[in-house]
């Protein structure tokens, strides 16, 4: 393996003179992002729904919560009954199906957001207790994530629920207090390789405080990784809502959560397919722009590009 | 016939930072019950043209050649399967990490077997006979037991003393080793070094040894082929390179070991001050020319294949001077 | 080897235990359960009544005691709801959802595994890119509304399937597809990134060298030690279907342990739904040290050691 050594430190100069290339991290990130098809697709595929869903009045007249049992169920436009006056159609109860589309978006991205930060912020501060002080310390940690990996995630939020109370705050603690475990994984291992690497050993050398080594030493180096994590963990989350919400112990009605929105069309998508197709492709493309751009994250973000 | 006719090879390795030339038309013969030693540093292109013979360069890298013939037998032209029926068969190899080139998922004498019974139609004893056989040619003691054994169960010298039994399982004509002792205890390196003189002796194969070690050379091998930063600098027997070294860069790699007798204790020992260039992109001129003292303008041309006698040629533009002894 | 095992399996034995006590708090701390037993119509006296029938109104510690020393014995009490023992509902439920589950699993990894290691071998081909599409695709898809759209498209459309049920084999097509789905991209990743790392690895090179064809290369040397984590990372996406049965089995009306506790969950059959908290868990558990126990003996480096 002798001659690959020099295909991978040569610089990009010809000849006898090694110009070494540096580029800023920023600018080295977005050269990168902009090559890496899956990132810009993710990336164009939530900004168009973050903007649909936060600027959702702009897009849509309509009152995602006005009934109109007059004009229940009509077909999207596309349909021969269809009319651009509700061009998605209208569900059950008559409300507009695009605006009610746009504004569980809302709920979504709220949940997945607001989910994340919860389950970050434990997953993250266990994660790295563990990683760095190790021994008991970790041994401990790593078994409350055993015991939280072997919770069945989907029964343990439904039964919660269920107890206290079905609402958008309930889904939202429960999931931040299950959604975890990747966090803390994750944290744990780049934790441990950075409290052994030099720059740290130096800070405790000169006799750095622990708090000033994590906040200034340690968070900053394994935040990468983190963010990979929460990109994954966010689609996690927004899926789960969904599967909640469509068994009927997430978010309630008459909100318009897209898991709610397919429950509350199963019993007529035999004769009006569409009334669980258009959520359902609104969810899917929400966790694959969401899912891209976290994939994306980590090989753009990745030391070497190993492409 | 020479058993392997290397004429101009060629490998590049396209980068993103341009075109890498790893290997820069080098050329060689080999006959059988020769042993050539292909010398040079790290990133010299010794190893990949080691794995060009064999068809197994890393699929991004592109061989080119004049012509490149094994007995008689196109390369160039053969196909993947024609490849894969040489390989193994009349053409082995042998590579420098021992400890990760067995399979660690399967039995020693599963991968020994498997290496005949690709190319022989024999059965499980008879392939188990010839395993047992040459492991204990190639100086392992209690085979038999070896074979039902795990490589991770068997340390560094023994597998590679188990890589060369398995490089023989179908008696090739030609051997490549590169650098089959660079991962070994010093001790070890020397035996398996003479294990594969004495078998190359003994089965009458062409040997091809790839190192950075010069020491192993004299010891070894018959022919010489100094490589620099992908090019053949000088080759020929190993009396007449060793006895009166051309080339600048041959002369530095000699002056950098120590000889017994020659070399008092406390001298220094010889360096080569300077880097090798980067090969990405053309480069013209003798490669060498930024770390050699006789260095002139005439070195930034076309550099000439220079013949010093039977077998003996260089590739340098200025007279050959005495090393100063 | 012994030792390694005795401590793996007192870890699994103290991690069920944790589990039961969670299961237990979450259900007995947040209300009154006597209250909701006895129906909002009930007077004090018919509460107290319920309160004492199922034990309710000794301490905690007794409760659960009584609980895991019955659990113990596979005895689970009484369902609230349905009447009966929790352990014969669960013994009627369970081959149910073991059969999807393994089924899922099974047709999991039979498209997976080689679509993982076909893109890994043409790594940068088109097949690969697709297959990289797919798998991210098909993260995104949730479950319940890909179990609602194969009944649009292959029960009502198409009519090929049954629509829900557990009658015969047929019936359970649909909801494996739906649940096998999820796990298809994860196995598929780790097949793939396995694959490349080990193509890439000098005994790959040592097979190559000594002549052997494409497909014994890739087969016999390479997929053999990518798969093992592959193992692993089943177990898990096995506790994880069983998990996800919920779903599944409440778009297919399949009556299995996902059903039951939706139902037991909807009516505060607590009894019920510890008890399947509990045996998913503990399934879990022991998927992951079985996991472990499968990937020593995959791997002679630790089986033989």
């Amino acid at each position: 393996m002798s001659t690959t050594s020099a295909s991978g430190a040569a610089p990009a100069a010809a000849g006898f003179d090694p110009v070494p290339v540096r580029r800023s991290p920023l600018a080295r990130f977005t050269k990168r992002a902009a090559r890496h098809p899956g990132f810009m697709a993710g990336a164009v595929l939530l900004a168009v729904i973050l903007v649909l869903s936060i600027g959702a009045p702009l897009f849509t007249a309509h009152d995602p919560y006005a009934q109109d049992i007059s004009r229940r169920l009509i077909p999207p436009v596309w349909h021969d009954k269809g009319s651009w006056e509700h061009w998605l159609g209208t569900d059950k109860l008559g409300r507009d199906y695009f605006a009610r589309l746009l504004y569980g978006g809302r709920i979504s991205l709220m949940i997945g957001a607001a989910t994340v930060l919860l389950s970050g912020v434990i997953g993250t501060a266990l994660g790295v207790a563990a990683g760095f002080f190790g021994g008991r310390v970790d041994m401990v940690i790593g078994y409350v994530i055993n015991v939280r990996l072997a919770l069945p995630v989907v029964l343990v939020a439904l039964a919660v629920a269920a107890l206290v109370g079905t609402s958008l705050n309930t889904v939202i603690v429960v999931l931040g207090l299950l959604l975890w475990d990747r966090f803390a994984v994750v944290a744990r291992s780049t934790t441990q390789q950075i409290a052994h690497a030099d720059f740290v050993a130096a800070a405790r050398a000169i006799g750095c405080s622990t708090r000033l080594i994590v906040f200034s030493e340690v968070l900053p180096n394994i935040l990468n990784p983190l963010i990979v994590v929460a990109t994954l963990e966010m689609a996690h989350a927004i899926l789960l809502e969904a599967a909640l919400s469509f068994l009927g112990l997430g978010v309630q009605p008459p909100l318009p959560s897209w898991g709610l929105m397919i429950s509350e069309g199963k019993q007529y998508m035999f004769f009006s397919p569409w009334v669980i197709t258009i959520p359902g492709v609104a969810l899917v493309a929400l966790v694959l722009g969401i899912n891209l751009l976290g994939d994306g994250l980590r090989d753009v973000t990745a030391p070497d590009n190993r492409s | 016939m020479p058993l392997l006719d290397v004429d101009t090879l060629t490998i590049e390795i396209p980068t993103e930072a341009g075109l890498l030339h790893a290997v820069n038309g080098v050329s060689f013969t080999l006959e059988r019950g020769e042993t050539l030693a292909i010398v040079g540093e790290s990133g010299s292109g010794k190893s990949l043209t080691s794995l060009a013979l064999m068809d197994l360069l890393p699929s991004r890298a592109v061989r080119k050649a004049r012509s490149l013939r094994f007995d008689g037998i196109d390369l160039m032209a053969a196909g993947r399967r024609e490849m894969e029926n040489l390989r193994g068969d009349r053409m082995a190899m042998i590579f420098q990490e021992p400890m990760t080139s067995l399979n660690p998922a399967y039995t020693v004498g599963d991968q020994l077997a498997e290496a005949l019974r690709r190319h022989r139609p024999v059965g499980r004893a008879a392939a188990r006979d010839r395993a047992v056989h040459l492991l204990e040619r190639v100086g392992i003691t209690a085979a038999a037991s070896r074979l039902g054994q795990y490589p991770h169960q068997l340390s560094g010298g023994l597998r590679q003393r188990v890589m060369i039994a398995m490089g023989l399982m179908c008696e090739p004509d030609l051997i490549i080793a590169d650098e089959p002792t660079t991962a070994l205890d010093v001790t070890i390196q020397a035996q398996i070094l003479l294990l594969l003189r004495d078998i190359q002796r003994e089965f009458g194969m062409g040997l091809i040894l790839v190192t950075h070690d010069l020491g192993v050379v004299a010891r070894v091998a018959t022919k010489v082929a100094v490589m620099y930063a992908g090019r053949l600098v000088e080759t020929g027997p190993v009396e007449a390179v060793f006895g009166a070294p051309s080339h600048p860069y041959t002369q530095g790699l000699l002056r950098a070991i120590p000889v017994p007798g020659r070399t008092k204790p406390g001298e220094p020992l010889g360096t080569i001050p300077g880097q090798v260039p980067n090969l990405i992109g053309p480069l013209a001129g003798c490669a060498f020319r930024n770390r050699c003292d006789r260095a002139t303008d005439a070195c930034a041309a076309a550099i000439p294949d220079r013949d010093l006698g039977p077998g003996h040629r260089m590739a340098c533009v200025l007279d050959p001077v005495a090393v100063p002894a | 080897m012994l030792a390694f095992l005795l401590r793996r399996l007192a870890v699994a034995l103290s991690v069920v235990l944790t589990v039961s006590v969670i299961a237990f708090l979450l259900l007995h701390l947040s209300g009154d359960l006597a209250t909701d037993l006895a129906g909002p119509e009930a007077s004090p006296e018919q509460v107290a009544r319920v309160r004492v029938e199922y034990g309710l109104d000794q301490p905690l510690v007794v409760q659960y005691g009584q609980w895991l020393a019955g659990a113990a014995r596979f005895d689970f009490g009484r369902s609230f709801y349905f009447r009966e023992s929790v352990a014969s509902l669960l013994g009627d439920r369970i081959p149910i959802t073991l059969k999807l589950g393994a089924i899922s699993l099974g047709l999991a990894l039979l498209v997976a595994i080689p679509l993982g290691a076909l893109a890994a071998v043409k790594r940068g081909s088109w097949f690969d890119r697709a297959a990289l599409a797919f798998c991210a695709l098909g993260q995104a898809v949730p479950t319940f509304w890909l179990g609602l759209t194969l009944i649009i498209i292959f029960a009502v459309n198409l009519r090929w399937l049954p629509v829900s049920g557990n009658a015969t084999w047929s019936h359970y097509v649909l909801p494996s597809v739906a649940l096998g789905w999820y796990a298809i991209p994860a196995v598929m990743r780790l097949t793939r990134n396995g694959m490349l790392d080990v193509m890439a690895s000098d005994y790959i090179r040592t097979a190559r060298a000594k002549g052997l064809r494409p497909h014994t290369v890739i087969f016999k040397h390479a997929l053999r030690n990518a798969v093992v984590p592959v193992v692993a990372l089943a177990a898990v996406q096995f506790g994880f279907m069983l998990g996800g049965s919920i779903v599944v089995e409440a778009v297919f009306s399949l009556q299995g342990l996902g059903q039951l506790a939706w139902e037991a969950i909807a009516r505060k059959d607590f009894p019920v739904v510890q008890a399947i908290v509990m045996l998913l868990a503990t399934i879990y558990i022991l998927l992951t040290f079985l996991a472990d126990l499968l990937n020593a003996w995959l791997d002679p480096r630790i089986r033989v050691a």
